[in-house]
């Protein structure tokens, strides 16, 4: 059985059945991520006065997620419009890079990731707090029966609010060191997770679901580039829509993160 | 359209996607930039930052995504899309005025 309106558009619309499929989508994913991006507004605003963190992320290494998945875009388009002309090799040429791109992206991610899951903030029993990178534990390490002891590089501070907004003067200044706290001074001790602040909490909730994405749309357009390449040789019409509806969802991809990096990495 | 239309019309397009995409890369710079610029109030480098950011969205779903030149179907979904959008982020900016009819 054939279906219609696979290759060739629909009079009255002017489309293919996957171009308006993936506009669709698109729609249902813009509501999605709006509905996210409205929740950061909201426990953004409900933060107690400067408690609301700045400068807890890297911004050199988000500007180059950021300048990688624009490239990706490119190369993007430039396989769809290898594949209008015509040109198999330069469309595979294209693929290729935006799939090594994607791979970037996602390395890149889980090193921002790791960064997180190995921070720490230990609040102390005199009320102070220390901040800073896991070096080690010591083997006898256990917090609930104090014994052993934990070495962090970071530096310590009199306030947890001094924690917050790492782009002030005063914390530019911080001279981080290795420290070494026995569990008899510990009160608590957290990872940079998602459960430490709300702002952790949306950022990965935002940041994954974005990586979600990049890693859907990366096997899919992996899967045109390699077994999928089979439709080239018995209806390339086709198989350029393919790589339209497939570049579509990449773009979006892209523009979500327009928005992300100046939202958690800048503001 | 003939093949050698098509190759034309491609070419020329080509054109256009680098000047986009060196617009964007030079948008990433200005806004990480710009968020180091230390302005009279944090409300004006959140303004900033997300003006850019807008700008370099309608680049992408402009001319990456080819919505400038989509068919009139197209700009129905998209136009009900955004009206939704826009409502959702208008009620929640609502939301958070001290007199809003809506309490969180």
């Amino acid at each position: 059985m054939d279906f219609p309106y696979i290759v060739e558009p629909r009079r009255d619309t002017g489309l293919y059945n996957a171009k308006l499929g993936i506009w669709l989508f698109l729609a249902s994913e813009v509501m999605l991520f709006g509905a996210l991006f409205s929740a950061y507004v909201l426990l953004r605003v409900g933060a107690e006065p400067g408690m609301w963190p700045h400068g807890w992320l890297n911004v050199y290494i988000g500007t180059a997620n950021t300048i990688v998945l624009i490239t990706s875009s490119i190369t993007t388009v430039m396989a769809w419009v290898s594949c209008k002309l015509r040109q198999y090799g330069r469309f595979k040429f294209y693929h290729a890079l935006t799939i090594l791109l994607a791979m970037t992206f996602v390395c890149i991610k889980s090193y921002e990731y790791h960064d997180k899951f190995t921070h720490f903030e230990i609040t102390l029993a005199n009320g102070k707090f220390a901040d800073g990178h896991l070096v080690e534990r010591s083997k006898d390490f256990d917090l609930e029966k104090k014994t052993g002891s934990v070495t962090i590089h970071g530096y310590e501070v009199d306030h947890e609010v001094e924690l917050m907004d790492m782009h002030r003067p005063e914390a530019r200044h911080l001279q981080r060191e290795e420290i070494t706290i026995p569990a008899t001074e510990i009160k608590m001790m957290e990872r940079y997770g998602p459960w430490h602040h709300t702002y952790l909490a949306i950022y990965f909730t935002l940041t994954a679901l974005h990586a979600f994405h990049v890693i859907c749309g990366a096997v899919v357009i992996s899967f045109l580039w390699g077994p999928g390449t089979k439709m080239w040789r018995t209806d390339p019409e086709r198989f350029t829509n393919r790589i339209e509806v497939s570049g579509l969802f990449w773009h979006f991809v892209d523009l979500v993160w327009i928005f992300l990096f100046p939202v958690l990495y800048l503001l | 359209m003939s093949d050698h239309n098509v190759a034309s019309h491609e070419t020329h397009s080509v054109r256009g996607y680098i000047f986009v995409f060196i617009a964007l890369l030079a948008g990433t710079v200005l806004t990480v930039w710009a968020s180091f610029i230390q302005f009279p109030s944090a409300e004006i480098n959140i303004a900033v930052a997300l003006t850019i950011a807008t700008v370099k969205a309608f680049l992408v779903v402009a001319y990456f995504m080819h919505l400038i030149s989509e068919r009139k179907m197209i700009y129905l979904v998209m136009g009900f899309t955004a009206f939704f959008f826009a409502a959702l982020m208008g009620l929640t900016i609502w939301s958070l005025a001290p007199n809003s009819l809506i309490h969180i």
